[in-house]
């Protein structure tokens, strides 16, 4: 069979796909299928030709590594392995995209196979080895791009398919329609509005200063969230709006190596952006939707100069700056007092510098701040990142990928981890259910909100 | 005989392997940056030129220094290793005394020298940090992974002039032999450069600069400080 019917070589781009996948319980057919899907080995070293074979960065860095093995220790999951020598980055890369180079493409399914247990279990792009290697070679970058051939080959995880295929039907991660996002915006304005008089949810408002974009996840699982959002707002008296289209900042699709879906799913946001002239751009508290729409979504769009067409913002950086200019203000009675810790995300730390800010507020919001080792860019990736957490296929692994994270946060004796990015959240949350640490986790929001210092004209109803 | 052999690997053969050395590492720089491509690689290179070469200048500079950088420091004994014979690899053939007498009699110039004494210690700490290199590649399990035969190749490559150099130097064994080995085995490593991997001498720079300006621009170098190697 050249083609399965759920496992093949087209990206979804109707419901009616998208509703197949999803009926196929745990992508059983799908995997079935996988073991016949042919390899379009032409197709495969074409795309590399035309890609890297010309291009200096990952031809070079396949050419020249010196195969000395300082990446080794930088990865997370190597260290997790027990020092498992199939998990050092440069065997990875080397033993995969190394391979279909040298080979030019002549690789067969089960190889294929290989490549994507690899490319989605042993390495979540993480970016930490491209760090110590003293040619700069980035592991994470050529993984990245190794998914992108795999996805075009149909070699995915069966939950990356169904990832990528909403983005390109929804525009969302999750099946959250425009009218379903509005109502949830107008049902949390109303529903948080009695505690809150004034709260507002504003939908395509022109010329805010702010349009606050989200992760899918919110409105369909915790709506709270963006009240929260929409209370810190209001508390700090912004300006601000939400899109009624182009409101979702993941992308699954760039998990998937669906760079076709990436591009159309940040063009959504971008469009709102000109539609709607706001001054800002605010992102929710997730890493990768940050990453995806403000640091790597301008190249898919074709910005030549690499920025979003307005300025954007992490969450983190709107609240040090909402906290530093006074518009928020903490009551300090109402400070962490517990030991605390913070998680650094790979995604806006490490790829797009933002560690500073994450400091700066907790020097206002908690007394006892206690560094993870190492920290700031250095910082291991929780475990979940790159799309692991969400993969049936390699949850054992994803498990053993949580260890790193788990000690570095023991060894802080902290109890209250701080985590503003939902993969984090996610894997932290993940490996208390695993090793039974005793350990809480925490977005900002709702931990600002039990903070600030309410004016008394916005005081809650219920205290008049 | 031995004198035309002589003649031959010290004239024709000596020019040409400087010749292919010179033009194969500008060749090899000029098409690394001619293949770099801010879509495919993600880097708005020229719309933000200055926080590029800053973070290429900052990259390349915390790498030349050893324990400069986290790796540097994580990694001791090797990084000890790496930079013994890196610098022994660079300093013996540009300022050995010997090989500034043949610059004055060919080119009528010299370059400063270093004593035959310091060529001597570091050459033989190159030989010796290749001997750790070997060792290391078969004891550690992360190193042995990913060690090839080629690996031992470019090593060979590497260190080959440095031992041919030494024993001809201290008249051990056949004098002539050596010598001659020497220079063959040298122009054998000008010709590889640029074919090789050992091409990471210019190519550590064009690589390094590359990731500097990843991180200079888009990874975050506009809004912080720029990334602590």
């Amino acid at each position: 069979m050249a083609l399965g019917k759920l496992c093949n070589r087209e990206p979804v781009n109707t419901l009616e796909q998208l509703q197949e996948l999803l009926n196929d319980k745990g992508g059983k057919q799908y995997y079935e299928e996988m073991s016949d899907l042919d390899v379009d080995q032409a197709l495969l070293w074409n795309t590399i030709q035309k890609t890297i074979k010309a291009k200096s960065r990952i031809k070079t860095w396949l050419e020249i590594c010196a195969h000395c093995g300082m990446c080794a220790d930088s990865c997370f999951l190597y260290l997790a392995n027990n020092k498992d020598p199939e998990q050092v980055p440069s065997y990875k890369i080397q033993s995969t995209l190394g391979e279909i180079v040298k080979r030019k493409g002549k690789v067969d399914n089960a190889f294929m196979q290989k490549v994507m247990d690899t490319a989605w279990s042993k390495c979540t792009c993480c970016n930490r080895c491209g760090l110590y290697c003293p040619f700069g070679i980035d592991m994470g970058v050529m993984f990245s791009y190794l998914r992108g051939l795999c996805f075009q080959q149909g070699f995915i995880p069966w939950e990356m398919k169904i990832g990528s295929g909403m983005h390109r039907v929804f525009r969302a991660q999750m099946d959250v329609t425009t009218e379903d996002w509005v109502e949830t915006c107008e049902w949390m304005a109303e529903e948080w509005e009695e505690d809150w008089p004034g709260l507002e949810i504003p939908v395509d408002k022109e010329n805010a200063d702010i349009l606050y974009t989200v992760n899918a996840r919110e409105p369909k699982h915790y709506p709270e969230d963006l009240a929260e959002a929409a209370v810190l707002f209001h508390l700090a008296g912004e300006n601000w709006t939400v899109p009624s289209e182009g409101w979702e900042e993941t992308s699954l699709a760039m998990f998937a190596g669906d760079w076709e879906g990436c591009k159309l799913q940040v063009q959504s946001v971008y469009d709102a952006m000109k539609r709607l002239n706001p001054k800002r751009m605010v992102v929710t508290e997730c890493g990768h939707a940050y990453r995806a729409t403000v640091i790597e979504g301008p190249y898919w769009a074709g910005l030549k100069d690499g920025q979003t067409p307005i300025p954007s913002l992490h969450y983190v950086e709107w609240v040090a700056e909402a906290l530093r200019t006074g518009k928020l203000k903490i009551d300090p009675a109402k400070r962490i007092k517990e030991p605390v810790t913070y998680q650094d995300s790979c995604n806006y730390i490490r790829n797009a510098g933002l560690a500073d800010c994450a400091r700066e507020i907790m020097s206002y919001i908690a007394e006892d701040f206690r560094e993870m080792t190492p920290n700031r860019e250095h910082n291991f990736c929780c475990g979940g990142g790159g799309g692991f957490n969400g993969i049936g296929r390699y949850r054992k692994e994803r498990n053993i990928g949580l260890k790193v994270k788990c000690d570095q946060i023991l060894a802080t004796g902290a109890k209250l981890v701080i985590s503003p990015c939902h993969n984090c959240w996610d894997a932290i949350r993940d490996l208390e259910e695993v090793f039974e640490v005793g350990i809480r986790w925490s977005f900002l929001k709702p931990l600002l909100l039990k903070m600030v210092i309410v004016p008394d004209h916005l005081k809650p109803s219920e205290e008049e | 005989m031995e004198m035309d052999i002589y003649k031959l690997v010290t004239g024709p053969v000596a020019w040409l392997a400087f010749g292919i050395f010179f033009i194969g590492v500008i060749v090899r720089a000029a098409l690394y940056i001619k293949g770099l491509d801010w879509q495919m690689d993600r880097v708005a290179y020229t719309a933000h030129r200055k926080h590029g070469i800053r973070g290429a200048i900052r990259s390349i500079a915390a790498w030349l220094v050893p324990f400069g950088t986290h790796s540097w420091r994580f990694y001791p004994f090797f990084t000890i290793v790496f930079f013994t014979f890196h610098i022994g690899l660079l300093v013996v053939p540009i300022f050995l005394q010997g090989h500034s007498i043949l610059l004055k009699e060919r080119f009528g110039f010299g370059l400063p020298t270093i004593s035959d004494f310091s060529a001597d210690m570091l050459t033989i700490g190159v030989m010796t940090a290749a001997v750790f290199l070997v060792l290391r590649r078969l004891a550690l399990p992360e190193v042995r992974i990913i060690t090839t035969w080629y690996d031992y190749l470019v090593l060979a490559i590497a260190v080959a002039p440095f031992l041919t150099g030494f024993l001809a130097a201290h008249r051990i064994g056949n004098y002539n032999f050596w010598l001659i080995s020497h220079i063959i085995t040298g122009e054998i490593m000008l010709v590889a450069i640029p074919f090789t991997k050992l091409s990471h001498f210019v190519l550590f720079f064009m690589s390094r600069m590359q990731i500097g300006m990843d991180f200079g621009i888009k990874r975050g170098g506009m809004k912080s400080k720029g990334m602590a190697w």
